[in-house]
């Protein structure tokens, strides 16, 4: 879409200072209102025209969901903290490299600065045809303009399509999943603790949202158990050029193992599906296997088995099968 | 009640014809104020909703006081650039794809084109017009792009030399690969990275020698 360079359209702000009155705000304005952390996602879709929300709700005020704590059973990630801070937190880097890690290979600097961890697991796609403004199934219409014979899907959907073929971009996602961590969601009811892996939905559940997240919602802050402190840790992200860029496939392990033999593993990828998956048959497959090529091989060609790919990203298969390869075989 | 009223007091000079174009004219303007204020309604029914923000607000620009009246969609290179006549901060994609907009905001590199103003209230706002000294005395960094000549066309040049300055703050003695990784939020079309690594590994010098 052509860059369209003066104000956005006008929205009504709050930059509420508590929790309340953001849940508060997000019931009064219902629908009408947008949730806006570090809004990298947000203004594209506002200077582009194509989501015009009447009423924005900037988290950025609010201290309480801001700031890195240890916790008697781990870390608590509050969902406003920003990138950077993640990335250069001692514990994070100690215990929990593996976040650290996907975190600090997420777009730009300056992006890190302001971008949130809540944030970057709760952003939206980045199928173009999507964000260009076309009615399609993700946008409320009836057709998916990435999956015909002539569409340009070379970033799209191997796993988990339906209808729509769109993925999850986060780099961030897939490290919490291996982490196993869990994802605090203030409801109107109160609130809800979510498993990482469940916090995001495909298609099938909701066209229309990436994450649980209903209208009002809010993901207040993340744990991290500290199950798989200090693990063996996979990241490594493909993406076409080596800053701002979303991953092509990105993936995550944490690895227990003892005496050459793997005791327990948690394995996501990203980038595939409209969704980051947790590679839980390729998890049991290699539990109590030992740690070497074969194993590595048998769970790389695992993870790969029934994609579909489209016209354009069957190099996907490949790339996902050894880049879980890859993070089994993990460097002691 | 109130039409009545206004009936009356209708000068008899007014011809129907000038009565309906003003009442067709007044319609357009409703009509389009309601385009253009989406959403102020709100705020109306709501005048102490917590969180509401002011049009009217003060920043803190390069160590002054700056009062200025924003708009609440409005970004901060707007304000800097077109309210405040700060134009040393740059546009280029608007979408914070290109750094050439990149401000300091409690000394942490932003992208300007990516903040709305109304975020920065309470924050140390620096552009590149911040770094010289009162006397003229240029800061380290831009006596390194004077010294080396850093660029060619020299439009992305304030960005990067925020980024640096912001950079240099947490690492005082990078290596050319971190610094290249430090500044990886920035984009030059000319492609003189070479050029400006140098550059900056130089500011890094003078910066050290500072």
């Amino acid at each position: 879409m052509a860059v369209i360079r003066d104000m956005m359209p006008v929205f009504e702000l709050f930059q509420p200072a508590s929790v309340e009155d953001a849940t508060a705000l997000l019931r009064e304005h219902g629908e009408q209102a947008w949730v806006m952390a570090g809004g990298l996602d947000s203004f594209d879709w506002f200077k582009d025209r194509v989501k015009r929300p009447a009423v924005v709700v900037d988290l950025g005020g609010i201290e309480a969901l801001k700031g890195i704590e240890s916790t008697a059973d781990g870390l608590e990630i509050r969902a406003m903290t920003p990138l950077t801070d993640v990335v250069r937190h001692p514990e994070v880097r100690e215990h929990y490299g593996l976040l650290s890690k996907a975190a600090e290979l997420v777009a730009s600097p300056q992006i890190r600065n302001q971008g949130t961890l809540g944030g970057n697991n709760s952003q939206d796609t980045r199928c173009w045809y999507y964000r260009d403004g076309w009615t399609c199934y993700r946008a409320g219409g009836n057709i998916c303009y990435a999956d015909t014979p002539t569409s340009m899907n070379r970033e799209h959907a191997i796993f988990g399509a339906d209808r729509c073929v769109a993925v999850n971009p986060s780099d961030t996602a897939p490290a919490l999943i291996a982490l196993d961590a869990k994802m605090v969601v203030q409801t109107a009811d109160g609130e809800r603790v979510v498993n990482a892996e469940d916090y995001f939905i495909g298609p099938g559940i909701d066209i229309m949202r990436m994450t649980v997240l209903q209208p009002g919602d809010l993901l207040t802050s993340i744990r991290i158990p500290s199950t798989w402190a200090g693990a063996k840790f996979y990241f490594e992200k493909v993406r076409d050029r080596q800053v701002w860029d979303f991953p092509l496939v990105n993936v995550a392990s944490a690895i227990r193992v003892s005496g050459g033999t793997i005791e327990d593993a948690r394995v996501a990828v990203n980038g595939v599906a409209p969704y980051p998956m947790r590679l839980t048959a390729v998890e049991d497959a290699i539990r109590g296997a030992s740690q070497d090529e074969a194993t590595a091989e048998r769970a790389g060609e695992m993870a790969v088995r029934g994609a579909r790919p489209l016209r354009q990203n069957a190099y996907k298969i490949p790339l996902m099968r050894n880049l879980v390869k890859r993070s089994i075989r993990v460097e002691a | 009640m109130a039409d009545i009223e206004i009936t009356e007091a209708i000068d008899p000079g007014v011809s129907r014809r000038n009565f309906i174009k003003g009442v067709i004219a007044a319609g357009a303007a409703v009509g389009s104020a309601n385009y253009m204020f989406r959403g102020v309604g709100a705020l109306f029914a709501q005048p102490t909703s917590p969180g509401a923000v002011e049009r009217l607000i003060t920043l803190t620009v390069n160590g002054q006081q700056r009062r200025v009246d924003v708009m609440k969609q409005e970004t901060l290179a707007m304000t800097l650039r077109y309210k405040l006549g700060l134009t040393g901060t740059k546009l280029g994609c608007d979408r914070s794809e290109c750094g050439a907009c990149t401000v300091l905001l409690d000394g942490v590199p932003h992208y300007s084109c990516s903040i709305l103003t109304q975020s920065v209230r309470g924050r140390e706002v620096k552009t590149i017009e911040g770094l010289a000294a009162e006397d003229g005395t240029l800061h380290p960094v831009q006596q390194a792009v004077v010294d080396e000549q850093g660029f060619q066309c020299a439009f992305c040049m304030s960005g990067f030399v925020m980024s640096t300055v912001g950079f240099l703050e947490g690492n005082p003695n990078p290596t050319r690969a971190e610094l290249a990784h430090g500044l990886s939020g920035n984009l030059c079309r000319c492609a003189d990275y070479d050029k400006i690594l140098t550059t900056m590994e130089r500011a890094a010098e003078n910066m050290r020698q500072a």
